[in-house]
Formats: C-alpha cells, sequence, structure tokens
C-alpha cells in the first residue's frame, strides 16, 4: 500500500505540461513529507498496446524494488487523437524511523498513430537527463523500439517470445549495434549458468571441460532461444567451432568441435514443462563423465554420474524468480554489463544458421 | 571477443572459463559446524543469511550444516528450531521447497566444546558426508560461542584431527571479541595459530561485511575528485561517530563486561579509521588491503598513562527521555551491578602519525542513549585562506565538510558555502547530499551472508588478520588498563542524561575551535 499516492492527469495534454506537472507533484511531495527521496537510478520506456496495457502493469507491479525510478509507459492505440496523460508518484511503503523511503514516479501517455512521427520529442521530455534509459516495446513495433533509441542505452527483449528463434536473436544481435541488450531469455539461463559453472569449478572436473563430447538442453517448446543461449555461452566459453543445428522430431541436433573432439549438440522440447525457459541440462564427457541438473521443488536436481562410479543425487538449493523475478532482474540488467551475453548470441546464430 | 579459454591457456590450466561474468561466483563444496548452534546468533544472524543464501542459490553445489551445542537433542528437533529462527528471523519470506531442502540434511552434535567424544561424533558426520558426496568437502568451523571457548574448540579441533583435511580446505571462522586485551588477543592468536595457519582463519568483524563500509573504498579509490585533497593538507579533522538511541536492553551481563570502548572502538571504529586513513592498496586482495590497515593501525601511537586523561573520555547515561518517553539510566537497568564504572559512551582523540595524516585529529565517540542512531564519518576541510567578501550577515563561512553516512540513510554529503539569494554576497552552508538508496535497484545483503560467502570461498578481504587484531588492541588496550574497576579512583566517569548529545566533557578532548557535530 502506498502511503504517497500524489496524481496528476489531463487530456488533450502535451509532454512540456506533463514534464511541468512532474516537477510540480514532486516539489509538493516533499514539501509534505521530507522523508520520502525521489529514486534516480533507471528511466524505463514501454511501448505498449493498450488493449494489452494492464497486462504489463501487472508484470511491472510484480517487479517490487526493481521498479524502474521513472517509468514512462507509451500506450498505443492507433486511431487515439488526442494526447491523454497521467502522473504518478508513489512510496512502497512508510520510512522506516529515521530513514528515508524511496519514491518512484509512473508517466502514462496515451498516443496514437498521428503522434508517431514525434514519438521522440513526446518521450523525450519525459525521462530523467543523465540517468540510462531501458527501452521495451513487449508488442513488437520494432520500428518504435528504432524510433526511440536515440534515448536508450539499453534495449530488453524477450527472444523467446519471438515466434521464431532465428528471427529472435538476427534481431538482438541487430540490436546489440545500437544499444546495450537485456535479453530475458539469456537471464532465464543464468542460474543454469551458475551451476554448470560451479560443478565444473573443482579441478578435477575443470579439467574435463576440455573433452566434452555431449550437451543437450531440455526446454519449453517456445524457448528454443534460450537453449540455444545456453549452449552459445559453453561453445563461447570453451572455444567450440559451431555449426547448424537440424530440426528434427521434439528439437534440434547436430555437431560442434573442440579441438579433435567432436561434441553432439541436442535441444529437445519438454512438454512437460509449463513455464518458459530450460528444464535441464545434460553434459558428457568423452572419459563417461556425466551430469544433469534438472528442474526439481526447492532448486535444481543434480545427478552426477563419474566414469565406472555410481550415480549420484542430491538437490542444489535455490527459489524460483518466476516471470515478474525474470522481469524484475532484466530491469536490474540494464545497469550492469554481461562480456558474455554477445560472444554467446553469436555462437546461437551459427547454431541457428 | 577473445574467449577466457583463449585468454588464459587450456582450461586445465587456467582459471574456470565458465565464471566470466557470472555475478555469482562459484563456491566449493562446504560443510559449516556451527558452535553455539541453538544460541542468539545463530538464530538471529546466521541460519537465515544460510537461508537466504540457499534462497538465492548461492550455496556451494554441496553444502551441509552441522550444529554443534551443549544442549541435548536430536537432529529433528535442531531441524524444527532452525526452521523456526529462519521463518522469523529471515529477511524474506522462506520458500517452504527451499527451506526444506537445507534442512533436509542439517545435523545436530550435543555436547560440551571440552569433550572429545563431541569432536569423533563431528568427524563422524563430517567423513558421512564426505561418504555421501563420493568426494572431499571443504569443511568451515563457526564459533560462535561466547569467547572463553575459543581456545578449548580450537584445541579440540586440533587433538581430535579436525584442523586440516589431506584433500579439502579447512577454515575457522571466530566471532568477536577476539579477546578483551591485548595480551587475551596474544595469547588467543598463538593458540589459534599453534592448531591453524593464519590463512585458515577468518576473524569476523561484521561491520565490515557491510555494504556501507565497502562502498568508502569505492568511494575513495574510485573517484579522483577526492584523492588530491586526501591528507593534512586539505583535511583538519576527522570524527567518527557510531551513535544508538536505545539502551543496553537486556545484555547487561555482556555490556557491563565489554563497554563502549571494547563493544565498538576497539574493533568497528578502528576500522572505520583505517579505511578513512588507509592508502591506496595495489589491489584489492586480502592481502593487501590488509597491509595497507595494518600500517595505520601502527602509525597511531599507544597512548600513555598520562595522555589518557587528555585523549579520552568514558561516561554513563544518566535516566532521561528517549522517543518521546522517559527512560532509567545506565545504573538503573536490569542486571546492572550497583555502583558499575563501564562506560555508555567513550570519545578518543587519536593520530596517525605518518606522512598523510600527521597533525590531523581523528575523533572516535560511541554511545548508548544518544540522540539519535547514526553512524557516520565527517570529515571537515581546512577553511579557504582568504575570504574576499565580507561576512557581515552571512551564517558563518564555515569549512566544507564532506559526510559519509554508514546508517541510517546510507550517503554522502558535502557542505558547501553559497550565496543567499538577495542584492548582497551572504553566504550560508548548503549540502550537497547523494543518497545510496535512491541510485541503485538492488537491496543490500546482509553482511552475514556476505562474510559466510566470502569464508567458504576463502576470500578473506573483509576479515580482521591477527596483526590487524593485536594493533587495534595495542591502541585501546592502555585505556582499557586506566578504565579498569581496579584502577581506584581512576579517571572520572561523566555522565550525560540519556537522549542528549553526550557529556559535555567531551568538548575536552576537542582541538581549540573545533566541535563535536550534532548526533
Amino acid at each position: 500500500m502506498s502511503r504517497i499516492d500524489a496524481v496528476w492527469s489531463e487530456q488533450g495534454t502535451s509532454p512540456d505540461r506533463i514534464e511541468a506537472a512532474l516537477r510540480q507533484l514532486l516539489v509538493e511531495v516533499h514539501a509534505e513529507h521530507s522523508d520520502f527521496a525521489p529514486a534516480r537510478v533507471l528511466n524505463m520506456i514501454a511501448f505498449v498496446d493498450r488493449e494489452w496495457s494492464g497486462e504489463i502493469a501487472n508484470r511491472l507491479r510484480g517487479v517490487g524494488r526493481y521498479h524502474a525510478s521513472r517509468m514512462v509507459v507509451l500506450s498505443y492505440e492507433p486511431d487515439r487523437e488526442q494526447l491523454d496523460a497521467r502522473v504518478m508518484i508513489a512510496a512502497e511503503g512508510d520510512p522506516a524511523p529515521g530513514e528515508l523511503a524511496l519514491l518512484r514516479e509512473t508517466v502514462v501517455v496515451d498516443l496514437g498513430d498521428r503522434h508517431m512521427d514525434d514519438l521522440l520529442t513526446i518521450a523525450d521530455p519525459l525521462v530523467v537527463t543523465d540517468l540510462p534509459t531501458l527501452l521495451w516495446s513487449p508488442h513488437g513495433h520494432h520500428e518504435i523500439v528504432s524510433e526511440l533509441m536515440p534515448l536508450a542505452q539499453a534495449v530488453l527483449l524477450d527472444s523467446v517470445v519471438e515466434p521464431d528463434a532465428r528471427e529472435a536473436v538476427d534481431r538482438a544481435l541487430e540490436l546489440t549495434h545500437e544499444a546495450y541488450v537485456v535479453d530475458l531469455a539469456w537471464l532465464r539461463s543464468t542460474p543454469w549458468r551458475e551451476r554448470v559453472a560451479a560443478m565444473f569449478d573443482p579441478t578435477r572436473l575443470r579439467r574435463e571441460l576440455c573433452s566434452l563430447s555431449s550437451v543437450t538442453v531440455r526446454h519449453h517448446a517456445d524457448s528454443t532461444a534460450a537453449a540455444t543461449l545456453l549452449v552459445g555461452w559453453l561453445g563461447s566459453r570453451l572455444d567450440w567451432e559451431l555449426g547448424p543445428l537440424a530440426v528434427g522430431d521434439g528439437g534440434r541436433a547436430g555437431t560442434a568441435r573442440a579441438g579433435d573432439q567432436e561434441i553432439s549438440v541436442k535441444l529437445q522440447t519438454d512438454p512437460q514443462l509449463q513455464v518458459p525457459g530450460l528444464a535441464g541440462v545434460t553434459i558428457e564427457t568423452a572419459a563417461g563423465l556425466s551430469l544433469s541438473l534438472d528442474r526439481g521443488p526447492g532448486g535444481l536436481r543434480a545427478r552426477l554420474t563419474e566414469p565406472g562410479g555410481e550415480p549420484r543425487e542430491w538437490t542444489i538449493p535455490g527459489a524460483s524468480r518466476g516471470e515478474t523475478g525474470v522481469l524484475g532482474e532484466g530491469i536490474r540488467q540494464a545497469l550492469l554489463r554481461d562480456p558474455t551475453y554477445l560472444p554467446a548470441l553469436a555462437a546461437a546464430r551459427r547454431m541457428l544458421a | 571477443m577473445a574467449s577466457a579459454a583463449e585468454q588464459t591457456g587450456s582450461p586445465e590450466q587456467a582459471e574456470n572459463p565458465l565464471t566470466a561474468g557470472l555475478e555469482r561466483l562459484p563456491v566449493a563444496p562446504t560443510t559449516l559446524v556451527i558452535f553455539g548452534a541453538t544460541g542468539d546468533l545463530a538464530r538471529r544472524k546466521l541460519l537465515p543469511a544460510l537461508y537466504n543464501l540457499a534462497h538465492d542459490g548461492a550455496l556451494p553445489e554441496r553444502f551441509h550444516l552441522i550444529g554443534v551445542s551443549r544442549k541435548e537433542k536430536e537432529n529433528e528437533d535442531y531441524r524444527e528450531e532452525c526452521e523456526e529462527a529462519i521463518k522469523r528471523f529471515s529477511r524474506r519470506k522462506p520458500d517452504e521447497d527451499v527451506l526444506k531442502g537445507l534442512l533436509d540434511s542439517v545435523k545436530y552434535v550435543p555436547g560440551t566444546f571440552d569433550d572429545p567424544e563431541v569432536y569423533k561424533e563431528l568427524k563422524t558426520c563430517l567423513d558421512a558426508f564426505e561418504k555421501e558426496a563420493g568426494e572431499p568437502l571443504n569443511r568451515a568451523f563457526y564459533l560462535s560461542t561466547a569467547p572463553s571457548f575459543f581456545p578449548v574448540i580450537v584445541d579440540q579441533l586440533g587433538e581430535s584431527e579436525l584442523a586440516h583435511h589431506p584433500d579439502a580446505e579447512v577454515r575457522l571462522i571466530i566471532e568477536k571479541p577476539f579477546g578483551t586485551t591485548l595480551e587475551e588477543a596474544r595469547e588467543l592468536n598463538r593458540k589459534v595459530l599453534s592448531r591453524f595457519e593464519e590463512s585458515q582463519v577468518y576473524r569476523i568483524d561484521h561491520y565490515l561485511g557491510k555494504e556501507t563500509v565497502q562502498n568508502m573504498m569505492a568511494f575513495r579509490f574510485a573517484n579522483g575528485m577526492f584523492e588530491p585533497l586526501w591528507n593534512r593538507n586539505f583535511i583538519d579533522s576527522v570524527q567518527i561517530t557510531a551513535a544508538e538511541d536505545l539502551g543496553i536492553g537486556t545484555r547487561a551481563d555482556y555490556y557491563d563486561e565489554a563497554g563502549a570502548l571494547r563493544d565498538l572502538i576497539q574493533n568497528h571504529m578502528l576500522q572505520l579509521l583505517c579505511h578513512v586513513a588507509m592508502e591506496p592498496p595495489v589491489s584489492f586482495t586480502a592481502e593487501e588491503v590488509r597491509n595497507e590497515k595494518v600500517k595505520v593501525l601502527k602509525a597511531i601511537p599507544e597512548p600513555t598513562v598520562a595522555e589518557i586523561g587528555e585523549m579520552a573520555l568514558r561516561a554513563q547515561y544518566t535516566a532521561g527521555h528517549a522517543g518521546g518517553e522517559d527512560v532509567p539510566g545506565y545504573l538503573q537497568e536490569e542486571g546492572v551491578p550497583e555502583g558499575s564504572k563501564t562506560e555508555t559512551y567513550a570519545a578518543l582523540r587519536l593520530e596517525v602519525d605518518n606522512w598523510r595524516w600527521a597533525g590531523v585529529p581523528f575523533y572516535l565517540r560511541t554511545g548508548k542513549r544518544l540522540a539519535r542512531k547514526v553512524t557516520e564519518i565527517a570529515v571537515t576541510l581546512k577553511p579557504v585562506p582568504h575570504l574576499a567578501f565580507s561576512q557581515d550577515g552571512s551564517l558563518g563561512v564555515q569549512p566544507n565538510q564532506l559526510v559519509l553516512t554508514l546508517q541510517p540513510n546510507e550517503g554522502v554529503s558535502l557542505r558547501l558555502g553559497a550565496k543567499i539569494p538577495g542584492t548582497r554576497m551572504i553566504i550560508r552552508p548548503v549540502n550537497m547530499e547523494f543518497l545510496y538508496g535512491t541510485a541503485f535497484l538492488s537491496q543490500s545483503p546482509e553482511a552475514y551472508e556476505r562474510l559466510i560467502t566470502d569464508a567458504m570461498r576463502g576470500d578473506a578481504t573483509l576479515f580482521t588478520r591477527n596483526d590487524e587484531v593485536e594493533a587495534q588492541w595495542r591502541i585501546c588496550d592502555p585505556i582499557v588498563k586506566a578504565w579498569h574497576p581496579s584502577q581506584e579512583p581512576g579517571p572520572p566517569v561523566a555522565t550525560y542524561p540519556a537522549g542528549s548529545q553526550g557529556p559535555a566533557e567531551a568538548d575536552g578532548l576537542l582541538r581549540e575551535g573545533d566541535r563535536w557535530r550534532a548526533i
């Protein structure tokens, strides 16, 4: 429940009036409540179809403390003639005694086709100068992303929602030329990458990285991009030569090469998985070591079989982040830079050729 | 872009090429043994920290927990206690599946810490976990007991051959206080180092695990604008304050033995001083950072008996008003011995005798039941050498002051002189404020989450080294002795009303022209 909830709205408004209202509301809130301070972390511009804007609002509500400090929602309705806007300044709750609480600002601008030529000049006055800006267009509209790109340092996308994995990877690669790309499909693979890295961290297992013989990734039917990015990450970190994967029953398959070692690569759809992302990964070595990680209650279920040994199973604890958690992580990542994404993306592109 | 394998050779020789770009680095499989497993620290801090690490997927791939304590109970009973403590004290609501996964394999070993049978049982548990894992597991022994048990446990670990492992790392994590005098600290160091290597020992000062303290290093060493000013040529004085608005609560037994000097100044506040005064380390490795801190401590002269009255002050709170309520004085608090002279307030004036800081006073003060809860470092710059305009009508052209606030409202504030709007050149001080909370999305992890992870990873940067502990004690020990109840009559114990700014006598420590900042 917000203690502070300052609201302004106007129909038939203009960007400078919206910006003036924002400033005025902040002054008023500060005069009344000196123990609330405006957060100054990140601008986020979301271009959404008005008919789906409720769903997007719900998703953003779920990200909690990862909410951008200034959220600008450009709500698009093709036939709209008039620019309407609402400004809200809210705090999550009361400050603890002697402490400050943070204010976050949300601006919703309803616009239509007739405003598209001026989109940049509508959005520009609404972002806080000198803060990084993250751009998100969850309902497609690639041309809008290009239009607003001069304002953005980072672009949020989700390669798994694109109907075609190859097009999704192409699109992400294209955007990397203009801004830092935060791909939710990549972030879905983070716990898997962390665990695979950790499993092979002990020296005796690390040397096995030179002789991997097969990688199988199990994934949601719509998450080929996430699975390909996981293999792309492994391949780019280990200098594999990756080739195209053939589409077959229930997934894709192909080979990679690391020196003399051939590596079998399989992406298998898992019909049981109800949420986007990965279901499991199995990595095998030429010497007969096999490691599997699979989703399970309360974490990942690990299964390790060493050459000549019995399989050992255990659970590695970790809570599921859920889709809102992944989105929140995406917003947070806009302020960081992961040097391994682009090589993984390029490797994924080779597999999807 | 070259991969890590290209940069560093084959994976066999190199660092793990898969860790590049990961925010969370691998932690080797570990069994953590908590001595004092049913105590307050374990329940309030350690178990919730372990849960939150599990929730975030930040525990090692294989992790086991063994609790050791005097109370007789079964594994299942201890698991229930852990669950209750985690649900009550965790910073987030536990996920039932994750909690179950964490607690499923928890073991409990009952017995007194001097009983060799306890360590035999412990070894049996540790070996069983390794057998189950099919590989050696690192071992971390966390001493969360009363300090009097530290030497006993260390000895028993040594005797039972648990201090070393041929195929895995063994680490010893020791809670504060590390001794109550210099001699005790030296004796404890001797005892610990007779059984463990220094590289195995992680002495906890939980202040160092706070993001705020780590931010001080980022503030100093990641910003070029401050370093040219950071010396005796530009800095006039430094004030470090750790004030609490609360009294001693139910901790009379502990507090009356410790007092403010040992509770906060000897460890936390001297660490803060080190962070202000240290030279830039060559790198941020544990040894380089700790080397620089030790140099600072060594540059602070040990006070002589004659000097103590001029550079140290102790005081006790009397009845007063706090938070709008009448509150009792220290001597009226439950459990405080009649006539106790234990200080609830301590203030020191220290000098760091080196090239950078010679002649700059470092004022340290801490106290209970003060006006407000605040921990801050205030760096006052020298005044401008010449004012080109009249001060008539000005609210005082004051020296610039940089204030690093650690809690609450972590941030940095810079006091500047600014012209009051109008036709005349009239100046008043204004503040340029930066609040960390407004500029980051992430929530800071609890200090114990960071420290437990670092200890399991073998990163000692945020832990106190043996020579550091002794150097801290060397500064405080003469004052501890002078203030000991056996020193009759000893220096006077000043008083201050609860809820106030502290004793007026503290002004006597200040150089002429200096003032304590308002709490």
